[in-house]
């Protein structure tokens, strides 16, 4: 026969030993240095309100956002967080659309009750989003590409200093296209904000090099199937130029190489055609021998920096800009560090401004305007920074890489003064 | 490109689109034509189709057509299966009343899209086709030595699309002799035309309503795992195969099957050639200003019967 074994625990007992050890914990969280963070004037934590595409079509970004995103936070609390608060994401899903971008605003301002949100990449949410983060007054820090933040269409609540501009990419590697591939250039880009950045900017960019864009392809961004767009590239083209984004960049890809067969022009790709997708993946072959401007190189390069292999560590990516856990589950290596660097953008300046809570918002923007140079460090993986106060945006390196043995190798690296351009815009003379 | 190459290109192109698109127009057709439903969560059944063949060929290794043709017999019959579940749950309960099944299948759309986000999750994935060479084809021209043939650059096809309008054709010819030729054909038509005098002969039209919805489905998972290798597998993709095949059988007449083939041909071929030489957004605007006309003027469609 089985006995049924006593219980060791009374529910009194159990309630006892419960109440003991919450008056524990609460003693050792009012004691300063105890704790882990110092005490400031409220323990309470930093609330980032993380706009994130978890659906949609931007997931693949979105993942990648994530996951960069809670470890630069991880490190950020490890090191002591914030003015000795510990830093929380509230994450929510924008679909990547614009009119749930700017649910997901309000839902930081006024039900989680956010210092800031963050994180957004997707152009057409950035501009569906930036407006009611400007009549909320909560400052709205994207991590996007578009040139719509310098260009003074937002407001003096949206920010971009983490990463580089279309404008500014484009401009910064016209010259190289123009001097080493060839001067007439057809360009395959998505229908919406941010490949119509790259048709602006790269058409005048082009022309200031004595060049010419022959044909301009625009694609909607939901399209599956391309080939059908193809046979209006120009037979005088020396250059393709293609940025793609969205799900179906791989077969975007996979069906401009099967169009060429062995006969192509030049191929000048941004590396958004192809991010979280495999180079080595099949019906990609035709890409040895291509170029791709990178954000952020996404081999680990023969000179890699200290910085890069941190940061790399950190987010769980390996020197082929993969998973550690899953090969198969390839990153978005040249936009995602843009999460880690204006996080730690956010810290500086939280620090800078004293900031306490929502009253400071404003100081916070204020202390953000007032950076300038960023040097590569463990806070700028990617590189250095120049950011402009007046215009939000940042200025940086860009990277200009050849597939070689199915690996991205950097040719060519800019300088930042390569990707200037004159002030469309003061935001400091707005008023808050 | 000149011309004479730029239109074969657009044509081949024009025929792939042709041939899904009849795949999937025609389940979306039959199951009108013989249940007086309209199906709004076909695009789902397309989408699911090919999430199944993705699933089916990453499961298997080894050479990729061992898995291609595993997924072109599951991913249909698991589709069929899981409509005609529906069916029997859902519509059988509110007795196929109109509005009430419009209704019934948006739902379904968003419970079927919702759990493949949940499960499969938001990315898209590809399926690698069990073959694809690339065929470049040739042209012949004119000149001064008389007719010449030349390769023009960029004028090619892979052998893969090429199987998937044979394979169309094929599935298309089956299904037109099953209708036609056989007994259940004759069942099902028996149904479509007088459901309760079908019943007094003892049709047993619930069962043969069920496994209409379940073919109906199974057509437009046929049309996904056959569109995957070309395209990839996303949560999101049934929304435009479900705007074209409902645009397909309305111009073709909801319903009749050949109107729904030639409608296809015409939508898929003018999609292919007036992207090509124009925008792909004019050839939707074009598509869509044909069914206005077709509605206004040929409610009925090009081939459908007039409403008694």
């Amino acid at each position: 026969m089985v006995t049924k074994p006593e219980s060791k625990f009374t529910r009194r007992g159990v309630l006892r030993t419960l109440a003991a050890g919450t008056g524990a914990i609460a003693a050792t969280s009012a004691l300063p240095g105890l704790s882990g963070f110092a005490q400031a004037q409220s323990s309470a934590p930093i609330k980032i309100g993380f706009q994130v595409h978890r659906t949609g079509i931007g997931a693949a970004y979105g993942r990648w956002y994530n996951r960069t995103t809670e470890a630069a936070v991880k490190r950020i609390n490890d090191m002591g967080g914030i003015n000795g608060r510990p830093v929380e994401l509230v994450a929510e899903d924008d679909g990547t659309d614009p009119k749930r971008g700017a649910e997901v605003v309000e839902k930081f301002a006024t039900q989680h009750g956010c210092d800031i949100a963050f994180g957004t990449l997707f152009s057409h949410v950035v501009y569906g989003s930036a407006p009611r983060a400007g009549e909320l007054k909560l400052p709205y820090f994207v991590v996007s590409e578009g040139h719509h933040v310098a260009s003074g269409k937002l407001n003096r609540y949206t920010l971009q200093p983490g990463i580089t501009d279309v404008k500014s990419q484009v401009q910064a590697m016209a010259p190289f296209v123009a001097d080493n591939l060839g001067k007439k250039v057809t360009m395959i880009f998505p229908d919406f904000a941010f490949g119509h950045d790259h048709r602006d900017f790269f058409t005048a960019a082009i022309e200031a090099q004595g060049g010419q864009v022959v044909e301009s392809i625009a694609i909607p961004p939901t399209e599956t199937s391309f080939s059908k767009y193809f046979p209006r590239i120009p037979r005088e083209t020396e250059v393709i130029y293609h940025v793609m984004v969205g799900p179906a960049v791989l077969t975007f890809v996979k069906e401009l190489g099967e169009f060429f067969g062995p006969n192509s022009p030049e191929i000048f790709g941004f590396i958004d055609s192809l991010e979280a997708v495999d180079i080595k993946s099949p019906g990609l072959e035709f890409l040895e021998g291509t170029y791709f401007w990178e954000g952020n190189p996404r081999n680990a390069q023969a000179d890699q920096s200290s910085h890069d292999k941190a940061y790399r560590a950190a987010v769980g990516v390996d020197d082929n800009g993969a998973s550690t856990d899953d090969a198969q589950d390839v990153s978005t290596y040249s936009h995602m560090f843009g999460c880690w660097e204006t996080l730690n953008i956010i810290k500086r300046g939280m620090e800078t401004a004293g900031y306490q809570g929502p009253a400071d918002r404003a100081k916070l923007i204020e202390a953000v305007e007032a950076m300038s140079d960023m040097p590569l460090s463990d806070d700028h993986p990617q590189g250095a920074k120049r950011f402009n106060g007046k215009t939000h945006q940042t200025f940086g390196h860009q990277y200009i890489s050849k597939v070689t043995d199915g690996k991205l190798v950097v040719e060519h690296t800019t300088s930042i003064d390569d990707g200037l351009y004159e002030d469309e815009v003061d935001y400091t003379t707005q008023s808050f | 490109m000149d011309f004479g190459p730029h239109l074969l290109l657009a044509s081949l192109e024009g025929a792939v689109t042709a041939a899904i698109l009849a795949l999937t127009a025609m389940g979306l057709s039959i199951v009108f034509g013989v249940m007086r439903v309209v199906n709004v969560a076909h695009g789902e059944f397309y989408m699911l189709g090919a999430v199944i063949a993705w699933w089916v060929t990453s499961l298997i290794g080894g050479h990729p057509a061992i898995g291609f043709i595993l997924a072109l017999g599951i991913a249909p019959l698991v589709v069929g299966l899981l409509a005609a579940t529906a069916d029997k749950l859902i519509l059988q309960k509110i007795n196929y009343d109109p509005d009430r099944t419009i209704v019934a299948t948006i739902g379904l759309l968003y419970i079927i899209q919702q759990t493949t986000l949940m499960t499969f999750g938001p990315d898209a994935r590809p399926v690698q086709p069990p073959f694809n060479t690339r065929l470049a084809l040739p042209w012949f021209e004119y000149g001064e030595n008389g007719f010449a043939m030349f390769w023009p650059w960029g004028l090619s096809i892979t052998s893969y699309k090429l199987f998937v309008i044979i394979a169309a054709i094929g599935i298309l010819t089956a299904l037109w002799l099953v209708i036609t030729r056989s007994k259940i054909g004759l069942i099902m038509r028996a149904t479509q035309l007088d459901s309760e005098t079908a019943l007094a002969f003892g049709v047993p039209v619930e069962r043969v309503y069920m496994w209409v919805f379940g073919l109906g489905a199974g057509l437009a998972a046929v049309g996904a795992v056959l569109v995957v290798p070309i395209q990839q597998a996303h949560y999101l993709m049934g929304h435009d195969p479900l705007l074209l095949a409902f645009i397909t059988v309305i111009i073709g007449g909801l319903g009749s099957l050949p109107g729904t083939v030639i409608a296809a041909i015409l939508i898929g071929m003018s999609d292919g050639i007036i992207s090509v030489f124009f925008s792909p957004t004019l050839a939707k605007i074009i598509a869509t200003l044909v069914v206005a006309m077709v509605l206004a003027f040929r409610p009925q469609g090009l081939l459908g019967r007039s409403a008694h």
